[in-house]
């Protein structure tokens, strides 16, 4: 479904991905993990379009994506959430989710018609009941959850989650992670997370990236029995 | 959930704006104005209401935004001179030339952000005013166009006033209608977060170059109107000061939390510089201390003094 071959990202004279190559197949939930620095939002950046690689090339659903803006790909069907919260934050959590509707984005340049349109997003992720609380009023959990409502918007057909649990205790993360499970069953997702036993728990695939390159891939329990992975990456699974 | 309400297709600020002005002949002179007074503000909040969509929807901070509504004035008295003297013809013309300097400008600036679009239009702002000055064979120089005629039903000042008011009363409903549908929400979201606006599919030049020339447009009739009432078009209007006016009736009134706020600050320009240009010729620095007052301690500007939420924001 989703493939980017290997892909090179310098920034001045330092390399932050060399040699990367990565395949989502539709249907499942791929994994990055890795320490800080590995180079995992980076990638995310390239194949969601912010940046264009050096070398390499990205495919999606065999059409070549490479170098395409943001906006070009997400009107493919592909949609991202960040790991430093991106909303628009005057908003209602209404406006914030209807903003992201693949109508809206249709009908944005209408200068007379109705701004609107109604979803189960906002019920999806938890915040029914919040509509017309402002996103900056909202909490740090609700923030979390109307970041993957406002991706889920666009309704995607591949969905790059960036560290969805940042920052959350325990029983919203569980909220999350019930949420990304609910989600799995109808949409591809690659999800960078650095909680492991959240990941392991949902990723059927996991890429394992240290100094801007993949160092291991495989299912959760490859990875599990992996003693290198096991000893650099994976000492809070216990 | 949708906003097309009656409330939001028309709101009690805009009714009672509509009251103030279509009532304003009747008693101005009696709190010791005069009617022409009203034709100046309602064609200055024309033009600061389609500043402020840039200002206030788009986060689009243009200071020589008196290069359009100079444009729109020069164009309306040169189809006089040149095409026809027929009002609509000029009107029109005043409209689409305004709008076609705001679209040329608007490709060199749409890609910018914060102070670099700000010094960009204050650049260009220049270029227009000094050709302004400079192009005596077209624009008569620092003397301007003079001798701008008015249409016959349109010599008494008062059918002027309800003309000026037919236009205003139109411009604010289209508008209001615009910030709420989905072209004036989606620029509002770019305000708020033009990266997030990008992943979520929309074509962020595309919005702030449309954005600049429906406001440079509105400019362009605002100018217009004002060659129409002055019966005069001269450089003075395209300047870096006049520029600043417009900018700081929209921000005094509360154009960044309001969509009435430039009515409000447009309102208190004119009153300052009659009321107090009465008593002296320095009321601009007492206008100008009042502006440093809002910025320094209420941003929001007047609407946010009095908490109006009439932008449709949440």
């Amino acid at each position: 479904m989703f493939e980017a071959s290997r892909l090179h990202k310098r920034f001045g004279q330092h390399v932050v991905l060399e040699d990367v190559s990565l395949r989502f197949e539709a249907g499942r939930l791929s994994g990055i993990m890795g320490p800080n620095g590995a180079g995992k939002t980076t990638c995310f950046n390239l194949l969601t379009g912010r940046y264009a690689p050096d070398r390499g090339k990205v495919t999606f659903e065999g059409r070549d994506i490479t170098g395409l803006p943001p906006r070009a790909i997400a009107r493919l069907g592909i949609s991202r959430s960040f790991q430093v919260m991106n909303l628009f934050d005057d908003y209602s959590a209404l406006d914030n989710v209807r903003v992201a509707l693949p109508e809206t984005r249709a009908r944005g340049l209408s200068m007379l018609g109705a701004f609107g349109g109604d979803t189960d997003v906002l019920e999806r992720v938890g915040l029914a009941g919040k509509e017309k609380v402002k996103a900056k009023a909202l909490s740090y959990g609700d923030r979390r959850a109307l970041e993957i409502g406002v991706a889920l918007a666009a309704r995607p057909r591949l969905l790059f989650l960036d560290e969805p649990t940042a920052g959350l205790g325990t029983e919203a993360t569980v909220r999350i992670a019930q949420l990304i499970a609910e989600l799995k069953r109808s949409i591809t997702i690659v999800m960078i997370e650095h909680d492991m036993k959240f990941l392991f728990g949902l990723a059927d695939h996991i890429y394992v990236m240290h100094w801007g390159q993949v160092i291991a891939q495989g299912s959760p329990a490859e990875l599990r029995a992996n003693p290198w992975v096991r000893r650099s990456n994976l000492g809070q699974l216990g | 959930m949708l906003l097309r309400t009656k409330g939001a297709w028309f709101p009690a600020p805009m009714l009672a704006t509509f009251a103030l002005f279509a009532s304003l002949p009747f008693w101005i002179k009696g709190v010791g104005l005069y009617p022409y007074l009203g034709v100046e503000v309602m064609i200055w909040v024309i033009y600061a209401l389609g500043f402020n969509l840039l200002l206030g929807y788009g986060g689009l901070p243009s200071f020589g935004h008196g290069a359009f509504f100079g444009v729109g004035a020069y164009a309306f008295g040169l189809a006089q001179f040149h095409l026809a003297p027929n009002l609509w013809l000029c009107l029109a013309v005043a409209v689409l030339a305004g709008g076609l300097a705001g679209a040329l400008v608007a490709l060199f600036i749409s890609h910018r952000r914060g102070i670099y679009y700000a010094l960009l239009t204050i650049a260009f702002g220049q270029i227009f005013w000094f050709v302004a000055i400079k192009w005596h064979s077209v624009t008569r120089g620092e003397d301007g166009l003079l001798n701008i005629k008015r249409p016959a039903f349109l010599d008494d000042l008062n059918s002027l006033y309800y003309f000026c008011f037919a236009v205003f009363v139109l411009v604010v409903i289209l508008l209001w209608r615009l910030v709420n549908a989905p072209f004036g929400r989606v620029l509002s979201a770019i305000r708020q977060n033009e990266t997030r606006a990008r992943f979520v599919g929309y074509h962020v030049w595309l919005y702030k170059w449309l954005a600049f020339v429906v406001s440079a447009l509105i400019a362009g009739l605002a100018g217009g109107l004002f060659a129409l009432a002055q019966q005069s078009a001269y450089p003075n209007v395209m300047s870096l000061h006049q520029s600043g006016f417009v900018v700081m009736m929209a921000l005094v009134g509360g154009g960044l939390v309001s969509f009435w706020g430039p009515v409000v600050g447009a309102v208190l320009f004119f009153l300052a510089r009659d009321l107090l240009g009465a008593y002296t010729e320095a009321w601009l620095l007492w206008y100008g201390l009042l502006f440093m007052a809002i910025v320094l301690f209420k941003p929001e500007g007047l609407a946010g003094l009095f908490n109006v939420r009439s932008k449709p924001a949440a």
